[in-house]
């Protein structure tokens, strides 16, 4: 009976905008077919957790091969960035990092979860495993690292499926440079700021009078880092006598070596990373280089990029040798302290610099999401790029917006002569200011490419 | 003029790393017709012999550094050197010339067992099983050694004595700049003896008599009432012997790693095909052959007329040598040609 008058009662006017309301309250609420709307497609993403209570990321490691333990390294800060994350174990660098507006209960209100693959050091490898952990796992980010022709094809990856690469460490100048990504973003610093960091150091110490000898490894990271080394050590008036191409994983590089000996050079510079800066070093040292006079002056070494792991593989062979480094362990910031405290605490030795950039940039990737108050890649994207942030053990940071590159202190270190501990393997020379190692977004090319993929 | 010189000593001195190797892998072919592609893990096992030792010789006493408070750090000495004083720091020191006399027990022992467990199922298999097993074997001993040991690489210092370089130009009348290590001298001595013994032994005593003998004719040396398995197998220890000292020996050159037999193998391979399967002079002349046109493929001058030619020159030659010589330098006819 009343239902009847009620029909009765409405006027045609009342129907419309009833139908109205129903159609916009079906918008907002998101119930209403999306493929109605102009660019409605972009709507979804890949690795969107949706409803479910948890979010997964993706750790894409060197589990086997030399840089196993860098790697395994690597995974220890990811698993104890998750533990932070999730709220559990003392917060680390949740307490020191700031603007942050992580609150300790995962991200976006959903528990981090993890899945792990193995990049064995191979680009192959490494893209079929984050292939797998995208489509399979269907994870929100990929992070990991340890060779820049892993990261600069696992990135080209990425920026194709629409996720989020967080690269851990490489250092070439391509991966920020003519490779760079929209969706790929370096904590790590490049070769062109560790010789603009090194030079006035290597002035100071060996003089403006120095004829130099390149040994370099041949791809994208060597080339880079060469080019660079070169570049910084001419301004200070050093002169190249030679650059020398040594294959990946040469092993015994005395016939390298040798035509050293009579160049006329008195600095060698080794550009290697890993085992073969571990042999390098190890052969150029057996060959008495460093106890040569060349020109009237004693013979160096110089390793541009140096690191923990690398001293204690060396041994004796590093003490004195300049570098340098990313981060270390030794350093008195809080935030440096408060990760060191969290990780030796959880593991019984301190991180290393692989371990510093992979733990921050998975606070990072999850601060710029609840900035963003989404996981859709554009929107984080958005988030990190101009990201400005202090507390992360390397002064005060920039995430440049223009190359996805960041610009903090970098530090100038020397192998120690007489270790207190056998973790205390390098001293800090200098910590050198960002201003000293910053550039024009431009000065390496490439293109960012499209916010939506 | 210098530079040849030099290059020349490298060549013979990487030369006589992958002659050893070959050496092994040859004997193992020639007598037992087994290819064996755990020869490198072998190489490496060795090495490791020498780590081991230079670990237990210096255990030490752990001084905690109070300065670092977040995890344990400690400054270690030796015990050997609490002990004996400089006697116990001259022990270490001399770790890796020790470690021959640990490593020539264990190695025969891991050679004989591998045999006796393992290959000896494989010899009437085709060669492709028994390339699969021992490379497989392979793979499972350089992750026993990486899950012992790690995956990075560990110092191994020569004795403090020889540890400079020699002014090797000042004897042959060249400049005073010419110098070379003395462990890789020493190196290439231990290479051109080690190679002179097992010569010795397989040409000069009645027991390398037979064990020719069974190379050449397996079934008629078993018709004259011999037991010619029992003395492969033993020659099977002896070239595991041979690898692990090349192994040992080299670790003041490379430090080693758990992959270092896998860096080593397939070039040791090469040696073998070039120098010509089962030809023990053969091995032994490619492989320094090999290391030297390595080592003058790598000088400045080769590179600038054929650039990147240091990374191929091997496999560029291998290739030649097959080509124009399909048995590879000294190779016999019927080895592995059924």
């Amino acid at each position: 009976m009343s239902e009847t008058k009620l029909i009765g009662n409405v006027s045609r006017r009342t129907i419309l905008k009833g139908s109205a309301a129903t159609t916009g309250a079906a918008l907002i609420g998101g119930t209403f077919p999306m493929h109605f709307i102009k660019n409605a497609h972009a709507q979804t993403f890949r690795g969107d957790p949706g409803s479910a209570a948890s979010v997964k990321l993706g750790f894409n490691v060197p589990q086997t091969g030399p840089y196993a333990d860098e790697g395994a390294d690597e995974l220890r800060a990811y698993q104890l960035a998750v533990k932070h994350l999730n709220g559990e174990g003392d917060g680390g660098m949740l307490n020191t990092i700031k603007p942050l507006q992580l609150k300790g209960n995962g991200i976006l209100g959903k528990k981090v979860e993890f899945v792990t693959g193995d990049t064995q050091t191979k680009s192959d490898a490494a893209r079929a495993s984050a292939k797998r952990m995208i489509e399979k796992d269907n994870v929100a980010m990929i992070t990991g690292g340890s060779s820049s022709g892993v990261a600069v094809a696992v990135q080209g990856l990425c920026q194709e499926m629409g996720v989020i690469f967080m690269a851990g460490l490489t250092h070439s100048n391509d991966t920020t440079g003519k490779d760079k990504k929209r969706y790929g973003f370096r904590h790590f610093f490049n070769a062109y700021m560790s010789g603009q960091a090194i030079a006035p150091v290597l002035l100071d110490e060996y003089g403006a009078e120095r004829r130099a000898y390149h040994l370099t490894a041949d791809y994208t990271w060597g080339w880079t880092q060469e080019e660079s080394i070169k570049a910084a050590t001419e301004n200070i008036g050093w002169e190249t006598v030679n650059t020398v191409r040594t294959p990946v994983g040469a092993g015994d590089f005395s016939q390298y070596i040798t035509p050293v000996l009579n160049s006329g050079a008195d600095v060698l510079i080794l550009n290697h990373y890993g085992k073969d800066m571990v042999n390098s070093l190890t052969q150029a040292v057996q060959f008495g280089l460093r106890d040569k006079q060349v020109n009237g002056k004693n013979f160096e070494i110089v390793v541009p990029l140096y690191s923990r792991l690398m001293a204690q593989g060396a041994g004796d062979a590093a003490k004195g040798i300049l570098g340098t480094t990313n981060w270390h362990w030794s350093l008195q910031d809080a935030g440096s302290q408060a990760f060191v405290k969290s990780f030796g605490q959880e593991y019984g030795f301190p991180p290393s610099q692989a371990a510093h950039t992979c733990y921050v940039q998975t606070l990072l990737y999850a601060n710029a999401c609840e900035m963003a108050g989404t996981f859709a890649p554009w929107e984080v994207i958005k988030q990190l790029e101009g990201f400005e942030f202090d507390g992360a053990g390397n002064g005060p940071t920039l995430y440049r917006a223009e190359d996805h590159q960041c610009f903090k202190d970098v530090l100038v270190v020397r192998g120690k002569e007489n270790p207190q501990s056998n973790f205390d393997l390098l001293e800090v020379v200098k910590e050198v200011p960002r201003a000293q190692v910053e550039y024009p977004a431009d000065m390496f090319g490439g293109e960012l490419g499209p916010y939506q993929v | 003029m210098d530079a040849i010189f030099l290059q020349i000593l490298n060549g013979l001195d990487k030369g006589g790393a992958y002659a050893l190797i070959a050496l092994g892998l040859t004997l193992v072919f020639g007598t037992l017709g087994v290819v064996n592609f755990a020869h490198g893990a072998i190489f490496m096992m060795g090495a490791f012999c020498a780590v081991t030792l230079e670990k237990l010789l210096t255990l030490s006493v752990k001084v905690k550094d109070e300065s670092v408070t977040f995890f344990d750090a400690y400054k270690e000495t030796p015990y050997l050197e609490l002990w004996f004083g400089d006697t116990g720091t001259a022990i270490i020191d001399w770790s890796v010339p020790l470690s021959i006399i640990l490593a020539i027990p264990v190695m025969l022992l891991i050679g004989i067992v591998m045999e006796r467990s393992l290959i000896r199922h494989f010899y009437k298999r085709p060669h492709a099983e028994q390339i699969l097993v021992t490379f497989g074997l392979a793979i499972v001993l350089q992750e026993l050694v990486k899950a012992a040991f790690g995956a990075n690489p560990i110092p191994q210092g020569a004795p403090d004595i020889v540890s400079g370089s020699a002014a090797v130009g000042a004897i042959f009348g060249l400049g005073e700049a010419v110098v070379y290590p003395w462990w890789r001298l020493i190196y290439l001595a231990f290479s051109l003896i080690t190679i002179g013994l097992v010569f010795s032994f397989l040409h000069f005593t009645t027991y390398g008599m037979v064990v020719r003998a069974g190379m050449a004719d397996r079934e008629t040396v078993e018709l004259l009432g011999i037991n010619i398995e029992r003395r492969f197998t033993i020659v099977f220890g002896i070239a595991a012997v041979v690898a692990g000292l090349a192994g040992v020996m080299y670790t003041p050159v490379l430090p080693p790693d758990y992959h270092l037999g896998m860096d080593f193998l397939v070039l040791s391979f090469v040696v073998v095909v070039v120098g010509g399967m089962g030809s023990l002079p053969g091995a032994v002349a490619a492989g320094f052959l090999l290391g030297i046109l390595q080592s003058f493929s790598s000088m400045t001058e080769v590179k600038d007329i054929f650039p990147g030619i240091d990374q191929i020159i091997i496999y560029l030659v291998a290739v030649v040598i097959l080509l124009t010589r399909p048995r590879g330098l000294l190779g016999r006819r019927g080895v592995m040609e059924s």
